[in-house]
């Protein structure tokens, strides 16, 4: 049974289409990869996931149920799109960390401040802030940052803070975790680490989809690759099928550039 | 000596009046700017434009003159308000001359502030689950204090001599009074008036620099 299953976004900005009629499903444990050139709508797709835009057409379902749909308005009210937003977490290309909080507070602050609006919060005010902490910790275990809890962001590489910004998007336990180009604002010698980290989450069977200009990590990682040109979905398949024995000359086009490069 | 004394004891005296003004002004100003700065990037467009227009006049004629309109505008054109009679209302026209004025330029900084936090942050904010009143107390509002406090600082040293126009309206500060004795040929009380400014923006600069250093634990 698929967790996700996204039926026909459309989305224009203006007169300009940067989404048409997307379709596709994702099932439990899966890992997505999405290439395609700059301005093909992959980020696009990513924020319509995340309520960052809202699509002109189409439905969002997860775990059977319509949390979008563009002919429904009852779907869209601002109240319960926070907590839908919650299906989905989102990793940004510039990290966008916040720079007031410590690396630790970084990833405990959301959950904080939604168990704040749990009805019995006060009487178990301290356990529960407990748990967000240990919870936190453990996640910047995972991610190998142990040893920065207490270091501003300004303070460690970018690198870091991207895998600080992985720890805090999976505090909330996110059903699908979607990383927007997570390493194309570092340094070669950066990237490898961030990579690392979201394979490791590959291998927990972490349901993910990565938007991502690295096409042999892409390979290595997904178990479906999406390639998307102008706003469509051009062709899909598994990796060894999209980067091996691609059918669309679009692919075939694009991938050769890769190559050259 | 006795003459020096008591020259500088009234300099003392007039310089409160200049201090009146400037905590009076900051009190008022620095609220009333963001009230300002929520009208001027209003979504409800005539609104909108209104208040920018308004800042685009008072920033764009002197405080001088503004001192002027406001102090003797009502009686020219025949209103039914009118400032209170003697010393106080001339104290009260220039302090709502000053707090307008100051307001002003605090929301523009203000809207700079606000407007230079990256959209990442809210989003980051939003994908997170937070309700948009929790992202602007809880992440956007102290990076905009850190990015505004020089440019306030700024302001704010700026009113400190800025008070001394209240004279234009005949508050008798400290300028005003050293002028009493130019006039009669004694040149120094006017230049010892500098002292005060100077200290007092001295202490003032001590100050700003702590809140600064306040906020220096993170970058924005």
């Amino acid at each position: 049974m698929a967790i996700l299953e996204v039926q026909g976004i459309e989305k224009s900005f203006g007169t300009c289409k940067v989404l048409q009629n997307i379709d596709f499903s994702l099932e439990k444990g899966e890992v997505i990869a999405i290439i395609g050139s700059s301005g093909s709508g992959k980020t696009t797709l990513l924020r319509c996931l995340n309520f960052l835009e809202r699509p002109d057409q189409g439905r969002i379902i997860v775990n059977n149920e319509v949390i979008f749909d563009a002919a429904d308005p009852s779907t869209q009210r601002e109240s319960e799109v926070r907590k839908k937003r919650l299906h989905f977490g989102l990793v940004f290309q510039s990290f966008n960390l916040f720079p007031q909080y410590t690396v630790l507070k970084n990833v405990t602050l959301a959950a904080e401040l939604l168990a704040k609006e749990h009805p019995n919060f006060k009487q178990k005010k301290k356990d529960i802030l407990k748990d967000i902490q240990e919870r936190g910790k453990s996640l910047l275990y995972q991610v190998g940052l142990s040893d920065k809890l207490d270091y501003y962001p300004h303070m460690i590489s970018g690198g870091q803070q991207q895998r600080v910004a992985i720890a805090r998007a999976l505090a909330l336990e996110p059903d699908i975790l979607c990383f927007d180009e997570p390493t194309s604002a570092l340094d070669p010698e950066l990237t490898g680490e961030v990579l690392k980290v979201i394979r490791n989450l590959a291998d927990r069977n972490t349901t993910m989809i990565i938007v991502t200009h690295e096409m042999d990590f892409a390979r290595d990682v997904a178990d479906r690759v999406l390639f998307m040109d102008d706003g469509v979905i051009v062709e899909q398949g598994s990796p060894q099928e999209v980067f091996e024995n691609p059918k669309e000359e679009r692919t075939k086009q694009f991938l050769m550039r890769y190559k050259k490069d | 000596m006795n003459e020096i004394s008591l020259i500088i004891s009234r300099l003392s005296d007039s310089f409160l009046l200049n201090c009146k003004i400037f905590v009076i002004t900051l009190l008022f100003s620095l609220p009333l700017g963001l009230v300002i700065t929520f009208g001027s990037m209003s979504r409800f467009y005539p609104l909108r434009w209104l208040v920018r227009t308004f800042v685009w006049i008072i920033r764009g004629t002197p405080l001088m003159l503004q001192l002027i309109v406001i102090y003797f505008g009502p009686g020219l054109l025949n209103l039914s308000f009118s400032w209170p009679g003697g010393s106080s209302g001339r104290f009260i026209a220039a302090n709502v001359a000053f707090i307008i004025n100051y307001a002003c330029y605090f929301s523009e900084i203000y809207r700079g502030g606000i407007e230079s936090v990256p959209a990442g942050q809210y989003e980051a904010g939003l994908v997170l689950g937070m309700t948009k009143k929790q992202i602007f107390f809880k992440i956007t509002l102290l990076q905009v204090i850190k990015r505004i406090l020089p440019p306030v600082g700024n302001e704010v040293i700026t009113l400190v001599k800025d008070t001394a126009l209240a004279r234009i309206i005949a508050n008798k500060e400290i300028i005003m009074m050293a002028g009493e004795y130019s006039n009669k040929g004694l040149i120094w009380p006017l230049f010892a008036t500098g002292i005060y400014f100077l200290i007092f923006v001295g202490v003032l600069t001590i100050i700003i620099d702590w809140f600064e250093k306040r906020l220096s634990y993170f970058r924005v």
